[in-house]
């Protein structure tokens, strides 16, 4: 049994549940209990430059820059105006804003103004897409092709085109998250009312931040006059896009990803060479060239537009930044602790993704350790379907492995002393919880756990 | 999630971590839950054989912090008692004690059958025979 003491660094006398409230007093170390365990609670100070909460979940959404902040606030106030109202000064200051985070966009992906559609965020923009150019383009063919893991907003789209009488395909992905441009290819439908209209597979992976070979898939569709979308919510602003060299036709992104505001996003759709059409899904005055009507929201479009300009100028310096610190960390991981492994391939990644299992040890226990530090689990307890990640067991991970997974996403704002203080913190209840857990006990006496019959529950 | 400041202290401060000697007469061991479903408990019981008091229990979870809480609470609530009046010991029990929300009951019905297992299996061993009250108990979930 345990005898050993796994204090961690945690924060001076603060409670697990995040109450703030102080049960010992920072005194906690003198009442252990008979094992000598004691998950958080720990008298040492927090390390220079990390307050808590911490924020690394920037996957899921990201802090507001202070610059878009910035840019946006005169739109909420004095800078009023409708950006539809054609005949005075107020419509055409917003309208010029609008006209003005056009082109921030357009530069940041290598499209031109009037490509871009403004949304509210990239559901809206997936939904648009895929709805649009499934009603647009019947009677050309019937069937689309996407791949397992998607984001919701794409397959759950695609689910409802089937119920409309559309065939999807869902491609897999390999092991490492990748799909293979042979299935892709094998997949395409080139003649018949079966033809193939559409593919929509996403740029970087949300959850395992993996790449996929855009590029490569475009020039496939466009060789096949097949009209290429994809959900690349994860990747503008972080890795270079660029809809011309990558034959993208239509791109969905995103203003809450890149440090802008929620409620606000973008879909390009190409003009030339080919020039797509979409079936509006919303019907009203005919603003964004007839495909999405409804007033322009001015503010959220001009962060939107600031945000891209920032994430634009800094994306080199800040996607190395990132890959460091990601490498940092994983190389702290893989040093403190047996059966650790990455999920994804790490060669195309994003620089602010790492998604690790902690094997042997159960995700949400892991994540109540980590209480005060923001990140995702790979499962889904706190949905209470207790279903792991449908992205994790895509790559053909076992349901256990996948409850042991946990996404870090670094952001601009993380510095290395979070780094540093999340992954000594984690390696520390990790090593606890593996204290308890009879599975890393039975591996280590050598015992294979697939051959237990493990009694049904 | 919110977890109860009972669960959030079993979960810092785990009763009775560790493992007995399988083989002995002496101890009892139930393993219960599948590592695909995200729960393995395993606990162990040491009964003397002539009072039949469980005078020592150990556990080892995988599982989220209510089913770390459930089996740290079980070994607390075992030790002392004979294994007739353990058997007493049911989910709801640990639930009320523990403040378990709906979607961790199932923490605790894997701590009362961890409890269970693991005085079948010193039964077995100590060829003690089953009483009908545990196979009622047993039926009854």
């Amino acid at each position: 049994m345990s005898d050993s003491i796994l204090g961690l660094d945690g924060i001076p006398a603060k409670s697990i549940n995040g109450t703030g409230e102080i049960s010992n007093n920072g005194d906690f170390s003198g009442e252990m209990s008979n094992n000598g365990v004691i998950i958080t609670q720990s008298t040492k100070p927090l390390p220079a430059g990390v307050t808590l909460p911490l924020y690394m979940d920037n996957h899921a959404t990201t802090q507001m820059d202070k610059r878009v902040l910035d840019a946006m606030l005169p739109f909420f106030s004095v800078k009023f105006g409708n950006a539809a109202s054609r005949n005075h000064a107020f419509g055409w200051e917003a309208e010029e804003a609008v006209e003005k985070s056009r082109q921030q966009i357009a530069k940041l992906i290598g499209a031109t103004a009037k490509e871009i559609i403004f949304t509210s965020g990239a559901t809206e923009s997936n939904n648009l897409a895929l709805k649009g150019i499934a009603e647009m383009y019947r009677e050309r063919g019937n069937h689309i092709i996407t791949q397992a893991t998607e984001h919701k907003a794409v397959l759950d789209t695609c689910k409802r085109l089937e119920k409309y009488g559309f065939r999807v395909t869902y491609l897999p992905v390999q092991a490492d998250g990748l799909i293979d441009v042979e299935d892709l290819k094998r997949a395409i439908v080139t003649e018949g009312e079966g033809k193939t209209i559409l593919v929509s597979i996403m740029f970087a992976n949300n959850e395992i931040g993996v790449v996929q070979p855009i590029a490569e898939i475009g020039k496939i569709c466009h060789d096949n006059g097949i009209i290429f979308h994809t959900d690349a919510v994860q990747a503008v602003g972080k890795i270079p896009v660029d809809v011309q060299a990558m034959n993208i036709d239509v791109l969905s992104l995103t203003a809450h990803k890149i440090y802008g505001p929620k409620g606000v996003g973008a879909l390009y759709v190409r003009r030339r060479n080919p020039r797509v059409q979409i079936s509006a899904q919303i019907d009203g005055g005919g603003h964004e060239r007839g495909m999405r009507s409804g007033t322009l929201n001015v503010p959220g479009i001009v962060g939107l537009g600031k945000a891209c300009e920032i994430s634009g100028e800094e994306m080199a310096t800040e996607a190395a930044r990132q890959t460091e610190l990601r490498d940092y960390m994983r190389n702290k991981f893989e040093k403190a602790l047996d059966y650790v492994h990455v999920n994804g391939n790490m060669e195309h990644h994003l620089p602010g993704n790492l998604n690790m299992s902690f094997v042997y040890v159960e995700g949400e226990s892991l994540l109540m350790g980590i209480n005060d530090i923001a990140v995702s689990s790979g499962s889904a307890c706190t949905s209470a379907t207790l279903e792991p990640s449908y992205v994790l067991k895509a790559l053909g991970l076992g349901d256990d492995v996948a409850h042991s997974s946990i996404r870090f996403g670094l952001g601009r704002f993380n510095t290395r002393a979070e780094v540093d203080y999340v992954s000594d913190k984690l390696i520390d209840v990790v090593l606890k919880l593996r204290e308890l857990s009879p599975l890393y006990e039975m591996v280590k006496e050598g015992i294979d756990l697939t051959k237990i019959e493990w009694a049904a529950h | 999630m919110a977890y109860s400041d009972k669960v959030v202290d079993h979960y810092e401060n785990p009763r009775n971590v560790g493992s007995m000697d399988k083989s002995s007469d002496e101890v009892g061991t139930g393993l219960v839950g599948a590592p695909e479903c995200g729960d393995v408990m395993r606990l162990q019981i040491r009964v003397n054989p002539e009072t039949q008091v469980i005078e020592d229990a150990k556990f080892k979870t995988f599982g989220c912090g209510s089913a770390i809480a459930s089996s740290s609470l079980a070994t607390e609530w075992v030790k002392g008692k004979t294994i007739a009046e353990a058997l007493t010991i049911s989910n709801t029990d640990i639930v009320k004690e523990l403040a378990l929300p709906p979607v961790k009951i199932h923490c605790s019905v894997l701590a009362e059958d961890a409890i269970r297992a693991a005085i079948g299996d010193w039964k077995k061993k100590n060829n003690v025979a089953e009483t009908a009250g545990v196979q009622v108990a047993v039926a009854a979930h």
